[in-house]
């Protein structure tokens, strides 16, 4: 069988991208970007923040209607009071970050002194636990509201993750290896979809681009008829391939998500964000 | 009479087929004649009901799903992510190579989306065949 041009040209993007461990993260972000936006001629770097609505007007038409009237509203402003209120102990999220809510655009970060990548999520429950509060639940619920909050403060922040050392460099590679690893019965991964198909559809799904998959997390969802976070994304994704989804700010998830949040490097956050 | 050949079938369900043949048999007068016409009916209507087997099992959500990535004639809101499937019987006149390609796509392409539904055993060897006896219908 003949395959096509866009197959056999991707063909060569993705036996490069995940093989060449010598690639460093910074020509890795540049071989990705290159992808998208020759796959995608005309959408502009800062779009792709916008998933499947940078691509298809169709469902943008939708979706700009539900801007109006954002549904992911009220959780911003039940995310501030969350800030607001002193824990138990009398202290609150401001003793754990000085700099105030304007800090999504920090995370995830490379953790020397505890040899992982730090989240945002994680980072909340350290605080609250420090402080004897009971963790918030990673995927759905209320720990939503509070980065809704965090995330809208942090609007506009570019996205700059950064790979410190060997140590950073092996959980980013780990997070790689994880993004083009076909997984679960269906035997897909996350590159399949997301860029080998992408802008293709999956019955009545337009697959989205990566490039810019993490920007707007927590999104409101209609399938959800709620927020999830991104690691309740990752659980979705790896359901639909038959896979055992992994456990959100697992080390697999972070690891993933500091590799694909590197690869949006450049973006601009436009946390929280509405998605069908 | 021998096996009918499932494309032949294409527009006729399985309880008209039935019928045809025993209104058919009714003008039949040697008994030799009524038994082969009988061996008839059944071969071809097992293949009339596998391919009904076999378009439900493409079409479902929860089996092969075929649909999320083609287009098939009747199917409603098909994905475009592989080729259209039409005209199977002139393009695969070679069943093995048909069966071969949804048991295992990455053989051929080792990049392939598509699910090797017999390798990671999510459709059986009985429901392959079935898909593949639809498949001749296109
Ligand atoms: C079988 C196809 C498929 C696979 C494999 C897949 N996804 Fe998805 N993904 C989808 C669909 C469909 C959606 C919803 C439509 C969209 O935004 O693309 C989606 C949405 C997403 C979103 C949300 C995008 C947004 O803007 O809201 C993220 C993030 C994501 N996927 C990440 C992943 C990751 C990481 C993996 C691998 C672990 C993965 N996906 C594997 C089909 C897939
Ligand atoms: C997730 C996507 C996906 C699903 C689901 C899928 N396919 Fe495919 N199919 C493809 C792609 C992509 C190709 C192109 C060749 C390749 O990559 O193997 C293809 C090619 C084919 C071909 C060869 C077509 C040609 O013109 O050369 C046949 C036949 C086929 N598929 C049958 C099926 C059947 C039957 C099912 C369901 C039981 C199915 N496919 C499910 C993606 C899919």
């Amino acid at each position: 069988m003949k395959q096509s041009l866009l197959i056999t040209a991707l063909l060569g993007i993705l036996g490069t991208l995940p093989m060449t461990a010598q690639a460093t993260p910074a020509e890795d972000v540049q071989t990705y970007r290159d992808f998208f936006m020759k796959r995608f001629p005309g959408v502009p770097l800062e779009e792709f923040a916008n998933g499947v609505y940078s691509i298809d007007q169709v469902s943008r038409d939708s979706w700009e209607a539900i801007e109006e009237f954002p549904p992911y509203e009220p959780s911003i402003e039940d995310g501030e009071a969350m800030w607001n209120k002193a824990f138990a102990n009398g202290k609150s999220y401001s003793s754990c970050f000085p700099d105030g809510p304007a800090i999504m655009g920090k995370y995830p970060h490379w953790d020397d002194g505890k040899g992982m990548v730090m989240t945002l999520p994680l980072a909340v429950n350290n605080c609250r636990t420090a402080n004897g509060e009971k963790p918030l639940k990673y995927a759905k619920g209320s720990i939503n509201k509070l980065l809704s909050y965090i995330g809208y403060e942090s609007r506009g922040q570019v996205t700059n993750v950064g790979i410190p050392n060997a140590a950073a460099l092996a959980a980013y590679e780990d997070g790689k290896q994880f993004y083009f690893a076909r997984r679960g019965q269906l035997n897909m991964s996350c590159s399949h979809c997301h860029m080998q198909q992408s802008g293709r559809h999956l019955r009545t799904d337009v697959l989205s681009p990566a490039l810019g998959h993490t920007t707007g997390f927590p999104v409101y969802r209609s399938k959800w008829g709620g927020q999830g976070t991104l690691h309740r994304r990752y659980k979705g994704c790896n359901k639909q391939v038959r896979a055992k989804p992994f456990k959100p700010q697992g080390e697999e998830y972070r690891n993933l998500e500091y590799f694909m949040t590197h690869m949006n490097n450049g973006i601009a956050i436009n946390s929280p964000s509405a998605r069908k | 009479m021998g096996r009918m050949p499932i494309y032949k079938l294409k527009f006729v369900s399985h309880k008209e087929e039935i019928m045809r043949k025993a209104a058919s048999n009714t003008i039949l007068k040697s008994s030799l004649a009524i038994i082969i016409a009988g061996m008839a009916l059944v071969s071809a209507s097992a293949i009339a009901s596998s391919v009904e087997e076999g378009k439900k099992l493409a079409f479902d959500r929860k089996q092969g799903n075929c649909l999320a990535c083609h287009m098939i004639e009747g199917g409603i809101s098909p994905g475009d992510i592989g080729p259209p499937l039409i005209a199977m019987k002139a393009r695969f006149p070679d069943r093995a190579k048909l069966r071969a390609q949804i048991y295992d796509a990455t053989a051929a392409n080792p990049e392939s989306i598509m699910i090797p539904f017999g390798r990671h055993k999510a459709l059986s060897d009985a429901q392959i065949d079935s898909i593949i006896d639809y498949m001749y219908t296109l």
